[in-house]
């Protein structure tokens, strides 16, 4: 097999993964409150799992449009470095920049990260990712968000636990290091103190943040001379 | 209100991807912006699911049925479960912890 038909075989592979998980965004975001049509917008419009989550469940949590919203682009901070990474490989200018910024997410970067021995590979994969992504992602959404609605009381069927274990299994790759693990440690302590102090929303920002201070501390401490990959 | 905070918040994602595609490549390769921005991540990910496990109305701390969903979450990821089957494991402890009436 050709190393382009192997790579848009798992380019599909990786899409049909993601549709399942699609399904059960549309249904946890359905059931925090979100009409299917926001949760739809959402997978369209934002197109990156972890601050859909996020936003989903700060919104769930009666957290304000501020803190939503700031919690969804920190998460979303890590694209501007994938985007990095990809521009001077793709050479995109245009419309096709444009396009491209919006496929750029984990499993895109990843595939392409992954077939870096030659630029014509490195693209395939990046773009045949992310176009098999949305589709599916958005898909899987759509019936997730129209599935959750038969349901009726998300707590019965347990949605309400299957939020935070889906912020656990997001998390979990990337745990690989000691200062990441000390990092998710002092941000669940922070979380949990500031929880019953301040309102509903803040305490996810003010812990989330503190992986920042970390990340200096550990920078000043043991200063990196090749730079940490962002990708889990 | 809801869909302000969707709005604007696909639009702070989607600016933030397109800002990697047009900044200089000297202005981001920098070790301690790769290291911060490889820990943000974590950082929020574990507040998130720490509130999302225990908080009740109003803010106050409560041990429910998502506690056992989660530890159940913890197990299947050790044993390696994928993405989905993690969830529904989840939801599943929760849903039956609930069933049986041993956690609210």
């Amino acid at each position: 097999m050709s190393d382009r038909n192997a790579i848009l075989r798992d380019s599909l592979a990786i899409g049909a993964a993601t549709a399942a998980y699609g399904v059960s965004f549309g249904a946890l975001a359905v059931a925090a409150g979100l009409e299917p049509l926001q949760a739809q917008a959402l997978s369209g419009l934002m197109f990156t799992g972890a601050s859909q989550f996020a936003l989903v469940g700060v919104i769930g949590a009666g957290g304000g449009a501020i803190a939503a919203i700031a919690t969804a682009a920190f998460l979303g901070a890590r694209n501007m470095f994938y985007a990095f990474h990809m521009a001077p490989i793709l050479k995109v200018t245009g419309f096709r920049r444009l396009l491209a910024a919006h496929m750029t997410i984990d499993e895109s970067t990843g595939m392409a990260m992954g077939h870096e021995d030659s630029v014509v590979n490195a693209r395939t994969a990046f773009w045949s990712t992310g176009f098999a992504i949305f589709v599916l992602w958005n898909g899987g959404t759509l019936v997730g968000a129209l599935g959750a609605g038969l349901l009726g009381d998300p707590a019965r069927w347990g949605l309400d636990a299957a939020i935070p274990a889906a912020f656990l299994a997001l998390m979990w790759p990337r745990l690989s290091t000691s200062v990441a693990r000390v990092t998710a440690a002092v941000a669940i302590g922070l979380a949990l103190i500031a929880t019953p102090l301040l309102p509903a929303g803040v305490p996810v920002l003010l812990a989330g943040l503190s992986s920042v201070g970390v990340g200096l501390l550990y920078q000043l401490w043991r200063p990196a001379r090749t730079p940490p990959t962002v990708l889990p | 209100m809801i869909w302000v905070t969707v709005l604007g918040a696909s639009l702070s994602c989607y600016v933030l991807k397109l800002l990697g595609y047009v900044v200089p490549q000297h202005v981001l390769e920098k070790p301690a912006v790769l290291r911060v921005t490889a820990l943000i991540p974590v950082g929020f990910l574990a507040a998130l699911l720490a509130v999302q496990t225990v908080a009740g109305d109003g803010g106050a701390l409560t041990i429910d049925a998502r506690v056992a969903g989660l530890a159940t979450a913890l197990v299947a990821l050790l044993l390696r479960a994928p993405f989905l089957l993690v969830i529904i494991a989840a939801a599943a402890t929760a849903a039956l912890t609930r069933a049986l009436g041993l956690m609210a």
